[in-house]
């Protein structure tokens, strides 16, 4: 999960780092009520998940609650690449002379983690890397060793921060290292690390990604998830313990398995390009162990999609058998009905694996209209793609 | 031979008083691998009936291997104490470890990964978050179904647990020499490389299906490690071709950050290098039945 910069900021602050003092506003009365606490000159900055928000116009500076107020209007509801900004940001303003960067993230290819460090900050670093690599170091970090102060003095060293800063920087690396693990985080990303005219650091931005699976522990991190930008149907599915992510297309896609969802929405693509370029419209991973119970919260989320015109379940009965699962598709059918939500658009069903036959032969039994058999996975992607089409 | 994973291997289950470690320990002995007992220091002493098979319930991984000489640990313990099954496994030293657990936060993988390489790396881990390993007709480590293909001489490795099933199923005639169900974890301790250098070095291995999908770029370091180490047929199959950036798509690990991780890019990388990837899993298993065919 992305955190908003705002949020990042707060996390930055409950762990003991340097940041500016500020709040978060969602209309001009906040915004002003903000300002007034702070007093003078301050910034006002849009909350958006996305980079360039400043060329955009969705960065201020406001003097007095009054122009905040003003600016705070300008901002909200502004849109920016596409996301739509409902809050802002508003901090006292610091006098900058130097701009730093450091960030610790998840090194896949290493399994471990990385620090990225350097003195040439407030632009993107992957830009500073391609341009003058001299000036960017990536330190491994061991997972169980951690960075203490030694590690972190031997960062700041081969990055070469000036020596008036030198301790300010390895105590923010501590910190922000013991954020990072306390947090659960993937990424913790600080562009600018800025020097102020008096020789104090401050983390003038924050970049915080947090990980997901570790929510167990990280009970009050469910309620930094923004529930305006969360899609209704991913919130519904996510309700049900279902892992669906919404598509912009027409085929609804139900499959078993992460690997084989993703496979199917691929093959369902190609065989929309036969067919009036229609897509899939959803991800959803009903998982091994498919009863009726999840095929009928899976179909309902699906079917409730205004934009599917067909559905293509995709099943491979490994661990759960193709009889129980065609089962799961029948009684799924006859409970949405029992639940008043009559399914009208067709469903192509496509079993293969642990007693396919009789998973077959159930679906062929059940005598249902809505439901057609395909009995190879390609076949079923070209006929629910066709069906998508024909249904306009 | 196979990979890994033999007849002679001797298997514990931690978790296996808990309802999936119970289930799947079940199929385990129905694949007629030899599981000889199970962890859990609650229950150390006792013993669980599986359809007439007695398996004795220890208290540690060290008691398991020191009573019945265990070389494989299945790990179904749930995800906050993964870490620490883990962390146990590696202290006893136990050869192979697959850990089947789902929603392991990467911290603790991390961290379990960090620990066993401080110690040697005397054990091999596979997963988090993956199917296990099955060697069919000797041995079945994991929740891969046993009754799907029989023995054969083609190698698999891949990231999804479905897709595996699929590629086994399709191929069920020619048959495989061992499975290999990686995890879709963005960190995980078996890779797609270490596979393939153990099949290769697999006599009873002729061909090798690699199953990747989007996220990281373990399947491009798999097509440099295939330029100068495979000398075996590969053939690919990528997933994910229409996944959308910055979307988590079912695995934790399987997401496009920014233009990095596209599929679109692992299969150049594997066509670079002479690998046939196939655009869907079926196509992949008509060009693996192709090369086998030729033999």
């Amino acid at each position: 999960m992305d955190l908003y910069e705002y949020q990042g900021r707060d996390l930055f602050e409950r762990h003991g780092l340097p940041v500016l003092a500020g709040g978060v506003a969602t209309t001009p009365e906040e915004a002003r009520a903000i300002a007034e606490r702070l007093g003078g000159r301050v910034v006002v900055k849009a909350q958006v998940k996305v980079g360039g928000r400043g060329k955009a116009g969705g960065v201020k500076l406001a003097e007095g609650a009054e122009e905040t107020v003003a600016r705070a209007t300008d901002i909200l509801g502004m849109d920016i690449k596409g996301h739509t900004v409902h809050k802002v940001m508003i901090t006292v303003t610091a006098d900058v002379a130097e701009e730093y960067y450091f960030s610790y993230l998840l090194d896949r290819a290493n399994r471990t983690f990385l620090c990225i460090a350097s003195v040439a900050g407030g632009m993107d670093i992957e830009q500073v890397a391609a341009e003058t690599p001299e000036k960017v170091v990536k330190a491994p970090i061991d997972a169980v060793e951690g960075v203490d102060e030694a590690k972190a003095r031997e960062i700041v060293t081969a990055a070469n921060f000036p020596a008036e800063v030198a301790d300010q920087v390895v105590e923010i690396a501590v910190g922000l290292w013991k954020a990072f693990v306390a947090e659960d985080a993937t990424l913790v990303e600080v562009n600018p690390l800025a020097k102020t005219g008096e020789g104090k650091l401050l983390l003038l931005d924050a970049k915080v990604s947090l990980d997901e699976n570790a929510g167990f522990r990280h009970p009050d991190h469910e309620a930094l998830v923004d529930q305006a930008t969360v899609d209704p149907l991913e919130q519904a599915a996510k309700e049900k313990d279902l892992n669906y992510v919404k598509l912009d297309g027409e085929v609804g896609i139900i499959g078993n398995g992460a690997g084989l969802v993703m496979s199917t929405l691929d093959v369902v693509a190609y065989a929309g390009e036969r067919h009036g370029g229609v897509k899939p419209a959803n991800f959803l991973d009903i998982g091994g162990g498919a009863s009726a119970e999840v095929m009928a919260n899976g179909l309902e989320i699906v079917l409730s999609d205004p934009s599917v015109r067909s559905v293509f379940v995709n099943v491979f009965g490994g661990i759960t058998a193709c009889d129980a699962v065609a089962n799961g598709i029948v009684q799924a059918l006859a409970l949405l009905e029992q639940r008043g939500e009559q399914a009208t658009k067709p469903l192509v069903v496509r079993l293969d694996g642990n007693n396919a036959e009789a998973g077959r032969a159930i679906l062929d039994g059940a005598n249902n209209p809505l439901i057609q058999r395909v009995d190879t996975m390609d076949g079923a992607a070209e006929r629910a793609a066709e069906l998508a089409a024909a249904g306009v | 031979m196979a990979i890994w994973l033999t007849k002679d291997s001797k298997v514990i289950v931690q978790g296996m008083t808990g309802s999936e470690g119970m289930k799947h320990t079940r199929r385990m002995l129905a694949a007629g691998t030899t599981v000889v007992g199970g962890v859990n220091p609650r229950k150390a002493g006792t013993t669980v009936d599986f359809d007439g098979t007695e398996l004795p319930v220890f208290a540690s991984v060290a008691d398991a291997m020191k009573e019945t000489g265990a070389d494989v640990t299945v790990i179904f313990v749930p995800p906050q104490f993964t870490k620490g099954a883990v962390v146990e496994a590696i202290d006893a030293e136990i050869p192979l470890a697959v850990v089947i657990t789902e929603g392991v936060p990467v911290h603790d993988t991390a961290s379990f990964w960090a620990y066993n390489v401080a110690k040697g790396s005397k054990t091999r881990i596979i997963g988090p978050n993956c199917p296990g390993i099955a060697s069919p007709g000797a041995s079945n480590a994991g929740i891969i179904p046993a009754d799907i293909t029989g023995t054969g001489r083609i190698g698999l490795v891949s990231k999804s647990g479905t897709l595996t099933y699929q590629m086994m199923y399709e191929l069920r005639d020619i048959g495989f020499s061992t499975c290999v169900g990686i995890g879709g974890d963005p960190i995980i301790g078996t890779t797609h490389i270490d596979a393939l250098a153990a099949f290769e070095a697999d006599p009873e291995t002729d061909a090798i299906v690699m199953i990747g999908e989007i996220g990281g770029d373990a399947e491009e370091r798999a097509a440099e490690f295939i330029k100068t180490n495979v000398t075996k047929p590969v053939v690919g199959y990528i997933a994910g071709f229409t996944a959308p950036p910055g979307k988590t798509m079912g695995h934790a690990g399987a997401i496009i950050s920014g233009s990095a991780g596209t599929a679109e890019a692992k299969k150049e990388a594997l066509e670079a290098v002479g690998v046939k990837v196939g655009k869907t899993p079926t196509e992949t298993a008509r060009l693996m039945r192709e090369i086998m065919s030729g033999r």
